[in-house]
């Protein structure tokens, strides 16, 4: 055992204890501790994941069993941490921005009663090790054990505000969505102990020749199906833009930052059989530039500021999940990390814009913010262009590489993800410039109380929206600077297994260039056309035509509500009416009553009258004479 | 004499005691007629035993323990015969009768 394997579990510790202590005394701690508590095991853990970065920063892979967590005939599942570059690099994310978050949270949940806030840490701290467990397990168990977990929480959180029917509704909707997914994934974790006898990535992946092509297929299927319901894709997508009704801060971290890419990560992570299974890979590269353009067209109408960022989320993960599908994993991490920056800063930008508003989130009413609100204007112009993929910030060097890599595979895939691209910049500023440019639309009062927000969550945008700015550079194209994308470098170790079985799509230096080069100049008019557009004319009409068709969402919700839900509410009161009551109701009752008859019968017998005991003996005693005499032969 | 009288006896005996009891409400003659029952399988019993003894060729010993049986029966009759009159006498001294019908008190 070295260093690494000795602090490793101090990681995901942190913010358990956080959470027992803000969970166990929310009632009688005082607000600043629980904030500083909540805030402060994270912090810790960020302090570890750094350490334990650079320690990983040369190459090497550390696995930690700790005990046999489920041990039977030839399986044993260990409980075991994997301590390698994609883990230490989604603990940095984990850990980094939600630290920034969890300080956002404090002043942001300021309102709150003290035994309510005590339990929205509690619950962000079992978030965070939840999460944690899922990126550092070493095998598909222990992370099945983090998936779940966090998709406990996210259905806590966004149904936080509990007095709310509508949010439980949509906490109910994304955790039976999350279901769908989860029971792939189980399937999925099941074939592989049914063929290899074993879940630990180091077996399975050493072991992929052992598995036959269906197998393979069948494994990658199941565990996308999963990591679909997860990060909100094509079919299993519709809960996240419900999810808003947590608090924002909670969007930021768990429906932006970390939950919805663990999807990527688990793909990332099993890279090798992604590989070795081209059909796979063009399923999930074709679901993801669907998903892509379908959330992106519906962000286009949307008017809370907070769906129009969650078809956003939606829409990237799409590219996230188009850049898996390329074969170019590196690409999916690094778009992870860059929109983990400015999605968590767009989300926690809105949450501040919500805050001066009074909780309204309706864009329509906004405008003209940023006289009010100069940190927030600028740091979430900055969010905006960098989702947009201007040349210079983080979102522009991790989208061009998606693109470059679908080039590479298809011309069609490149097209359709230039074009949402456009659609991405198109609707980002039309947010931006309706909600911070032209003039105050709300009401008199609102205006009066408008006002920057504290410190407490003015620097943690601050941060972000640096971040923002550099996190590119870790990735900088090997056409503009050669050698320069030290991710690619440092996730080597990672993905290297699967380099000889990705087919091989050079593009040449002069072709990026013009590619680069277009999809810049087209970013760029659509998004000075967006903000002079909309600062001048906002969109506060009803929308007609095509445009209510996105404005409700292609009406996909109406579609399962038809499909799939009320066919089930129907057989449901099929069977209660016809199964339920007469058959399972009547047996029971039946039994019930049949005994208590029966005893009321019975108990005439015992009338005490002596003389009827002893007929009644005596009418025994001639049965079994009878029985003796006449019956047995 | 033909073991048949015997039996017939025995039976009739036997079912005197059985309607005494059904039908009686006095104690004592409940407790005679129980008396009558048991001394009705005595009968038979002995009567079954010399039945044996006499068949011709028997061993020495044939048909014995059946009256062996019938002094166990006589011996465990006398212990219940105290047993059962000192119930009786407790139960005139409480209640100032022999009635049987006036113990159905143990139902409530």
């Amino acid at each position: 055992m070295n260093n690494v394997l000795h602090l490793a579990y101090l990681v995901p510790l942190f913010p358990l204890l956080g959470f027992l202590i803000n969970g166990l005394g929310r009632k009688s701690l005082p607000k600043s501790l629980i904030g500083i508590i909540g805030s402060g095991t994270v912090l810790a853990s960020f302090v570890v994941s750094v350490w334990i970065f650079f320690q990983v920063k040369g190459g090497n892979t550390y696995v930690a069993n700790y005990f046999d967590f489920i041990s039977a005939g030839k399986l044993s599942i260990p409980f075991a941490f994997q301590i390698d570059q994609l883990s230490s690099l989604f603990l940095l994310i984990i850990t980094g921005v939600g630290f920034l978050i969890h300080v956002y949270s404090t002043s942001y949940m300021h309102e709150e009663k003290p035994e309510h806030y005590g339990r929205y840490f509690a619950y962000l701290n079992l978030f965070v090790f939840s999460m944690l467990l899922l990126v550092m397990g070493a095998n598909y168990v222990v992370m099945f054990i983090g998936w779940e977990g966090v998709g406990l929480c996210s259905y806590l959180l966004i149904g936080f505000w509990f007095k709310k029917t509508e949010y439980n509704k949509a906490a109910n909707k994304a955790f039976i969505m999350n279901r769908i997914g989860d029971l792939a994934f189980l399937i999925a974790i099941f074939w592989l102990v049914w063929r290899l006898d074993s879940v630990s990535y180091g077996d399975v992946f050493a072991n992929v020749s052992k598995l036959s092509n269906t197998d393979i297929i069948a494994i990658t299927l199941l565990l996308f199906v999963g990591a679909t319901g997860k990060s909100a894709q094509i079919p299993l997508y519709t809960w996240l833009p419900d999810a808003m009704a947590g608090p924002t801060p909670v969007s930021a971290l768990i429906h932006a930052a970390t939950m919805v890419t663990a999807g990527i990560y688990m793909i990332a992570r099993s890279n090798i059989l992604y590989s070795l299974a081209p059909l796979t890979l063009n399923v999930i590269a074709i679901i993801g530039i669907a998903t892509a353009l379908l959330a992106a067209s519906i962000a286009l109408k949307q008017n809370d500021i907070k769906k129009v960022l969650a078809y956003s989320t939606v829409s990237q993960l799409g590219y996230m999940f188009l850049a898996l599908g390329t074969g170019s994993y590196v690409a999916a991490v690094f778009h992870v990390m860059t929109h983990a920056f400015f999605k968590a800063l767009l989300f926690l930008g809105s949450g501040s814009v919500i805050h001066a508003m009074g909780g309204e989130q309706d864009i329509r009413k906004m405008g003209g913010l940023s006289k009010y609100m100069k940190i927030t204007n600028i740091t979430f112009l900055i969010g905006c262009l960098a989702i947009a993929g201007i040349p210079g910030l983080s979102g522009f060097f991790s989208k061009d590489e998606i693109l470059a890599g679908a080039f590479g595979k298809s011309p069609v895939l490149y097209a359709v993800g230039l074009f949402t691209a456009l659609l991405t910049a198109f609707y980002m500023f039309r947010l931006y410039a309706t909600t911070f440019r032209g003039s105050f639309r709300g009401t008199h009062e609102q205006e009066h109380h408008l006002h920057e927000s504290p410190a407490a969550i003015t620097i943690p945008l601050i941060i972000l929206a640096i971040l923002s700015v550099i996190g590119g550079y870790v990735g900088v194209p090997e056409f503009l600077a050669h050698g320069a994308h030290s991710l690619n470098t440092f996730l080597q170790p990672i993905f290297a297994a699967s380099q000889p079985h990705l087919p091989v799509h050079e593009v040449s230096h002069s072709t990026e260039w013009v590619l680069t080069g277009v999809s810049t100049a087209l970013i760029l008019i659509v998004v000075i056309f967006a903000w002079t557009r909309f600062s001048k004319k906002p969109d506060t009409e009803e929308a007609t035509g095509f445009g209510k068709v996105l404005a409700n969402k292609w009406y996909v919700d109406e579609l399962y509500d038809a499909a799939v839900v009320r066919p089930l509410h129907k057989l449901g009161g099929f069977l209660d009416n016809m199964l339920e009551k007469p058959v399972i109701d009547g047996v029971v009752n039946g039994v019930g009553k049949l005994v208590n008859y029966g005893s009321r019968q019975l108990r005439l017998l015992q009338s005490g009258q002596v003389g009827s005991y002893v007929l009644l003996m005596v009418l025994g005693m001639l049965v079994i004479f009878v029985v003796q005499f006449f019956l047995r032969k | 004499m033909p073991i048949n009288y015997y039996i017939f006896l025995a039976i009739a005996l036997f079912c005197i005691g059985v309607v005494g009891v059904l039908t009686r409400r006095n104690a004592i003659i409940i407790f005679m007629c129980v008396e009558l029952m048991l001394n009705a399988v005595n009968l038979l019993l002995v009567a079954f035993s010399k039945m044996h003894h006499a068949v011709p060729g028997a061993a020495a010993n044939a048909g014995t323990d059946g009256q062996l049986f019938v002094f166990f029966i006589m011996v465990v009759a006398a212990a219940e015969v105290s047993v059962g009159l000192a119930i009786i006498v407790m139960m005139y001294r409480n209640i100032h009768s022999v009635d049987v019908n006036f113990l159905n008190r143990l139902k409530h």
